[in-house]
């Protein structure tokens, strides 16, 4: 499945079951630049097994917020709606595939 | 995409530039203000080889002009993060990113201690970049710990979108907060905060790129001027003393020939 683009009418729907790996992200962002393809490598890979999907912090400032985004990228997994690992910054894909 | 992205416009970089140029690469050198550097300032440099006496300003322009007229690009500002990724290295250069082969970090002496709470609350309030999380602090306090003449800009940045900024010359300042930033402590006296904006003329290298292995507060680095991160190479004070501008030359050359090599071995 491709990435999915979350807003706060289907955030809580999605992270609600299962393995969620959801990247805060923002158009204005260099660094954010750099982790979207390894994000977009990792929804291929784990196709099935993981639910891949993106924030734009930008018009979901109320997610953001929710979640205590202060620095972004900020990439976090949820498993079954609660978060169970947070990236803050650009990490190597092992990193983000030492969660999965 | 670049061949060779060179972090660092002192002589090391600018060195590895002209080198890298000289082998028909793409390169990119990123700089911040040389007119700010120790270079640039140094009255008389008394050992350069075959320029006794030269002025650091003079040596400076010397070397900046040598480069760009071998067609190396230069680019003004810093890069805020970087990443190896499936045989690049790529870097956020402001709102964008830069695609290359490889790249050679040449960034001068970097203070690779840092405050008290940076590392803590890095990503989580502490930032080095307006650009990028700026925004996610509009109608807050922050804090911009202002320690190069660039970095008013960049807490101007901060308050034209909407951020409340405390600006902060104090190099010595701790980060106060339990799970989040509450304050910060500069000069004896305590200022509210929840968002520390920290703006040095260099990151600490192992926070720019992960993975990247210090020693003994120098990134490591090997005969040929490789790090820890394939398609990586370090050069010049960053890789450690003598902090020498003959010595930063000659690694920067050494950098750039890895450099040209790596790129022949991906290309195989």
């Amino acid at each position: 499945m491709s990435i999915q683009h979350l807003t706060v009418g289907n955030f809580d729907e999605t992270i609600s079951k299962g393995k969620v790996l959801v990247d805060f992200w923002a158009d204005w962002c260099g660094p954010c630049k750099m982790v979207a393809p390894v994000i977009e490598e990792l929804a291929a890979k784990y196709d099935g097994s993981v639910v891949v999907a993106k924030v734009d912090v930008d018009s979901e400032g109320a997610l953001a917020g929710r979640y205590r985004v202060e620095g972004i990228p900020t990439v976090i997994l949820f498993s079954d709606g609660v978060e169970a690992r947070r990236f803050v910054g650009v990490q190597p894909k092992e990193i983000y595939e030492s969660a999965l | 995409m670049y061949d060779i992205m060179i972090v660092g416009g002192g002589p090391a970089g600018l060195s590895a530039a002209i080198t890298a140029r000289q082998h028909g690469k793409d390169v990119v050198v990123i700089t911040n203000d040389v007119t700010q550097s120790g270079l640039y300032k140094a009255e008389i440099i008394a050992n350069y080889p075959g320029l006794p006496g030269i002025s650091g300003k003079e040596l400076s322009d010397k070397l900046t002009k040598h480069a760009a007229d071998s067609g190396a690009l230069l680019l003004k500002g810093q890069v805020s993060s970087m990443l190896a990724y499936e045989g690049a290295v790529n870097a956020a250069f402001g709102t964008e990113m830069l695609e290359s082969k490889t790249a050679i970090l040449a960034t001068g002496v970097v203070q690779t201690s840092l405050l008290p709470g940076e590392e803590k609350f890095l990503g989580r309030g502490v930032s080095y970049c307006a650009t990028c999380d700026g925004m996610l602090f509009r109608g807050r306090q922050v804090c911009a710990v202002c320690l190069t003449p660039e970095a008013e800009a960049e807490a101007a940045y901060l308050e034209s979108i909407g951020c409340a900024v405390t600006r902060v010359y104090e190099k010595n300042l701790s980060i106060n907060g339990e799970d989040k930033i509450e304050s910060i402590t500069a000069g004896g006296s305590e200022i509210l905060c929840e968002g520390v904006f920290i703006f040095r003329r260099a990151i600490a290298p192992n926070l720019l790129l992960r993975g990247l292995e210090i020693k003994d507060g120098h990134i490591d680095t090997g005969r040929n001027c490789e790090t820890t991160v394939p398609g990586v190479f370090a050069a010049g004070d960053c890789a450690g003393k003598p902090y020498q501008i003959a010595k930063a030359a000659g690694e920067g050359q050494v950098a750039a020939l890895s450099a040209v090599d790596h790129i022949a071995k991906m290309e195989v």
